[in-house]
């Protein structure tokens, strides 16, 4: 059982961690953060972890990005939640944007460009493919769902429907399916 | 070499008005990203693609298939699309867009549902999402599949079809790291397999 046993000692070494665990994180982050901060640091004991990131998915926004944000309020608040923030973004949003950069330059060029737009190209499937793979997975845990599997396929396929295939804004999709989903289940929840 | 004004404000594509639509369309995504910010993608692709035309499909997929091969929270893909519709300006109206109202939310939410995870409305309010939010992500891989529909010979779509399949079956069914399909795309990309 991982139990916290240690603490940051400031806010510089938070940003340092959260840094080092983003600029691991291939395909997710959050993996990554469950190895550093509750297995190596010893921050988070692994129900601790487990709370804060049911926290940070109910809320709205990046969840790798909510959860560092209240792992840094927990030890140094305000000061402590920019840093673990700051540590998660910084240096991953520079080298993307240094690859985008790369990208467009050999883009233009007549050896490289055929090349970089194939590459680009292969790696947009497997982009896809690696995201159904995370829709796939997380389906799993549906089956304790309140709502049932009637009520989760009909809400899931209504949400497939009016985003992906109808278009609509996305506003009046969570809007208008997520309060009715939010009332059946606390129907279901009675006690 | 584009000129230094490109990387700052990119190709020159948005007026002042755009500029406005962009970081408010932004701002309003960021509340709705029920289930993180891969969710909102189908309504970026809506605002930046189909509406205003600022990125063409394959542009679109390209800033999403980049972000994906850099190591990092997923939201940087956001900061990809920014920079390729408007420089750095546009790095900055999407990801503070994106992140400002969510982050807010996150440091006055976070002690509060800490407190009443175990209520009956907080459980209402994630198992009653978790549908839509697995809805969206099936959505979000359905239009990242855009590009594959202008396949006009049918041995690059299948081959397409069979690339995006066989990233989902190792994915759930191994534990290898997505490098390795990444790597995987970008070879047969590269030699014109797909």
């Amino acid at each position: 059982m991982a139990e916290q046993t240690a603490a940051p000692r400031s806010a510089g070494e938070l940003f340092n961690v959260f840094t080092w665990l983003a600029l691991q994180g291939f395909g997710g982050v959050l993996p990554v953060a469950q190895r550093e901060l509750v297995d190596r640091q010893r921050w988070l004991s692994r129900e601790q972890f487990l709370e804060m990131l049911s926290v940070a998915q109910v809320l709205p926004g990046p969840n790798i990005v909510n959860l560092a944000l209240m792992i840094g309020d927990r030890f140094f608040g305000w000061r402590g939640a920019f840093a673990a923030m700051a540590g998660i973004l910084l240096a991953p949003l520079v080298l993307v944007l240094v690859l985008a950069v790369l990208a467009k330059q050999a883009q233009g060029l007549p050896a490289l460009g055929g090349a970089v737009n194939g590459a680009l190209r292969g790696m947009g499937f497997v982009a896809s493919g690696l995201i159904l793979a995370m829709a796939f997975k997380l389906s799993l845990s549906l089956r304790g769902n309140p709502l049932g599997l009637a009520g989760c396929a009909v809400l899931f396929a209504l949400t497939v429907l009016s985003v992906g295939w109808l278009r609509w804004p996305l506003a009046t999709t969570v809007l208008g399916l997520g309060p009715a989903a939010t009332a059946l289940a606390w129907w279901r929840l009675r006690p | 070499m584009p000129l230094a004004g490109e990387w700052l404000v990119g190709p020159g594509l948005l007026s002042a008005a755009d500029w406005v639509a962009l970081f408010t369309h932004f701002l309003m995504l960021s509340l709705l990203a029920i289930g993180g910010a891969i969710t909102t993608l189908p309504d970026m692709h809506r605002l930046v693609v189909a509406d205003r035309g600022w990125l063409s499909h394959a542009e679109f997929t390209a800033s999403v298939a980049l972000a994906q091969a850099a190591p990092g929270p997923n939201v940087l893909f956001v900061a990809v699309i920014g920079f390729n519709v408007g420089g750095l300006a546009g790095v900055a109206a999407t990801m503070v867009g994106t992140l400002l109202p969510s982050t807010t939310l996150a440091l006055f939410a976070a002690r509060l549902g800490q407190r009443y995870r175990a209520s009956r409305g907080l459980r209402s309010v994630t198992s009653g999402l978790a549908p839509l939010t697995i809805g969206l992500l099936v959505a979000t891989g359905w239009i990242l599949l855009e590009p594959l529909r202008s396949t006009l010979d049918s041995a690059r779509l299948w081959a397409g079809v069979l690339l995006v399949l066989a990233t989902v079956a190792l994915m759930v069914r191994t534990k290898v790291s997505p490098l390795w399909p990444i790597g995987a795309g970008a070879l047969a990309g590269i030699l014109g397999l797909v």
